[in-house]
């Protein structure tokens, strides 16, 4: 069957792509807004309304959008905070939301640099030594069917014992978290070459190295940057989680930490939103350079 | 051709069966059993013993390692590997005297284990059986529910799954002290947490599974005036379930990580994420460690409880028979 394929407008590519989203994120909003009143409506009629007089719906649903501490904050509300926190407070001031994405993408960043460079060497040994492969690389697969960030706390009071503070580590629960995906990825990846690939570089007489470098490396990057948008994200996981126990006063895992302390849920919501951002940002970055690489060499990007 | 007497499989596990019962001679060291003398240190009879010991596992693994053939030769060398690392963890941990909230001993561990199973019990009661597993059937069944209703609206789908991928890159976890505000501090909160973390991974793989049945397949159902709920029961869902199992799997770890977490934001005085991080402010380590143990175990049980009944479910599929 032949069919006469148009290319599609930019109008109706719009259309076709952006307009359901559009719709489900409206409806999301709609049910937001009703979900803030349907739940914040007992407390504003304790709290907000006059206890003595009448009141109208009108003045319940007004309350229920600017309550001191509603149960769901309006989404505007979110906004309204996420906006005045990144504009009326200074930089480097802990109200200021920016300060905290900077300090959790910082730990973050460091851990899945590290990571990564760790998941790349440890896949190189492990294609290249049976040993490692029969004896290592099970208990790697296997370590992924383990809630291995329940050790975050154990790395904490270890590095904290040792005297180390600050972004290392957060920056090692990160980097723990970002090895296990990559080193699995790496080894398919390295191991992806057909044998009719590596026996020409055989008859080359090229050397292990050679062979690493201009046939698996190359081969394995369609692996590697899949496994490393999971490592980002799960790294993000882990920096936040490591900004939990008490004492820390920076990073978005402390912002949430401190706003359900005190009970203050705009503050949560807004860092939930700036989490998700940072977490998007992050993610988009990876698949920027993903890209960026594999459009240069050629591939399917 | 035979091989070798030295690459024979019978000889590899011989030989590490022999080195592990020549290493477990060396505990009867005293440095090994951490008890020497306040202020002696080890001598030099104890490091040749070690020195010798990694020699025996560096080729007891190795020979094992070399072997071709069935996966129980694969199985063995990675519980060799297992078996050896927790033995120079226990040996080089006491002849060091390493201090506990470094790391403990998985003697230690073990005993910590035993002796406070009453606690480890009510905590994996409390994290496992009501937060994980509600909020694993819960969000797993939400997530196969709105797939299968929206498999024949392309509106939706093109809607929610760009909204569904967007998820995986964001930290939802981080909903956990919003979740303990309205649900409370009990398990109802880090089901909710759960719910939302294993939800979209089972709607995406589900509709993924659904137009994963062949072109020649579902003509032969056309061609049958199959109708479609007939069409969905006989051959997309079963055809949908290496998709729904692979989803299932992920979702158990997933659901693990999302209790224990959640719990770290908040809970009551029991569970294992609140063991972990109580015990390990109070430098408890052994505790914590115990902890952790039950938590790997339950995943990989989860794993492998999952993994068999995918093959009882999909023994058909050509990734179940290994064709």
């Amino acid at each position: 069957m032949v069919t006469m394929t148009k290319p599609a407008s930019l109008m109706q590519q719009m259309q076709h792509r952006a307009l359901p989203v559009l719709v489900i994120a409206l409806f999301i909003l709609i049910a937001w807004y009703l979900g803030a009143i349907w739940m914040n409506a007992a407390g504003a009629i304790e709290r907000v309304l006059p206890s003595d007089a009448p009141w109208t719906w009108q003045q319940l649903v007004a309350a229920t959008m600017e309550m001191q501490r509603p149960v769901l904050p309006a989404p505007h509300q979110v906004a309204l905070d996420f906006w005045s926190s990144l504009v009326d407070w200074p930089i480097d001031s802990p109200r200021n939301l920016l300060f905290h994405v900077a300090v959790t993408a910082e730990s973050t960043l460091w851990g899945f640099v590290l990571g990564t460079l760790l998941g790349l060497v440890l896949a190189v040994l492990i294609v290249h030594s049976r040993t490692l492969d029969r004896a290592l690389l099970p208990w790697i697969v296997a370590s992924q069917t383990v809630p291995v960030l329940a050790i975050a706390p154990i790395v904490l009071v270890i590095l904290g014992s040792l005297g180390f503070s600050g972004v290392a580590p957060k920056a090692v629960i990160a980097m723990y978290l970002c090895f296990f995906p990559v080193t699995v990825a790496m080894v398919q990846g390295l191991r992806s070459p057909q044998k009719i690939e590596t026996e020409m570089l055989h008859t080359y007489a090229a050397s292990r190295w050679q062979a690493l470098w201009l046939l698996r490396l190359p081969a394995s990057l369609p692996f590697l940057f899949p496994a490393l948008r999971v490592g980002i994200a799960a790294g993000l996981v882990g920096a936040m989680v490591a900004e939990l126990p008490t004492g820390a006063v920076a990073g978005l895992g402390a912002r949430l930490l401190t706003g359900s302390y005190y009970g203050n849920t705009v503050q949560i919501w807004s860092a939930l939103v700036m989490s998700a951002l940072l977490g998007l940002a992050l993610t988009m970055a990876v698949a920027g350079v993903e890209k960026l690489v594999l459009s240069r060499r050629g591939g399917q990007a | 051709m035979k091989a070798p007497l030295l690459k024979t499989p019978l000889f590899a596990l011989l030989f590490a069966l022999v080195s592990l019962g020549a290493a477990s001679l060396l505990f009867m060291h005293p440095a090994a059993q951490g008890t020497l003398p306040e202020g002696s240190t080890p001598g030099a009879l104890f490091w040749a013993g070690t020195l010798l010991m990694a020699v025996l596992a560096t080729q007891s693994v190795r020979l094992l390692a070399a072997l071709d053939g069935s996966r129980w030769l694969g199985v063995a060398t990675a519980a060799l590997f297992g078996i050896w690392i927790v033995y120079f963890w226990q040996l080089l941990v006491v002849a060091f005297e390493v201090p506990r909230v470094l790391l403990p001993p998985p003697s230690l561990i073990l005993q910590s284990i035993a002796q406070h199973s009453d606690i480890l019990w009510g905590d994996f009661v409390q994290t496992v059986l009501k937060a994980v597993l509600v909020g694993w059937a819960v969000g797993s069944g939400l997530g196969f529910a709105v797939a299968v209703a929206i498999d024949r609206q392309p509106f939706l789908q093109r809607g929610l799954l760009p909204l569904a991928s967007l998820t995986s890159t964001v930290p939802l976890v981080a909903v956990a002290p919003i979740a303990v505000m309205w649900f409370g501090f009990e398990w109802q909160s880090k089901a909710a947490v759960v719910v939302l973390m294993t939800f979209f991974p089972m709607m995406v793989s589900t509709l993924a599974g659904l137009k994963a049945s062949g072109k020649l397949e579902r003509e032969l159902m056309v061609s049958y005036a199959a109708s479609y709920t007939r069409t969905l029961l006989a051959l997309r869902l079963p055809s949908a379930m290496p998709f729904i199992f692979g989803a299932l799997k992920i979702n158990a770890t997933l659901a693990l990580i999302g209790a224990i977490v959640a719990e770290f934001f908040g809970s009551p005085t029991s569970g294992l994420g609140f063991r972990i991080s109580t015990e390990a402010s109070r430098m408890n380590m052994p505790l914590v460690w115990s902890a952790i143990v039950v938590a790997a175990v339950t995943g990989s049980l989860a794993y492998a409880a999952l993994v068999q009944f995918e093959r009882r479910v999909a023994f058909w599929h050509p990734s179940v028979r290994g064709v």
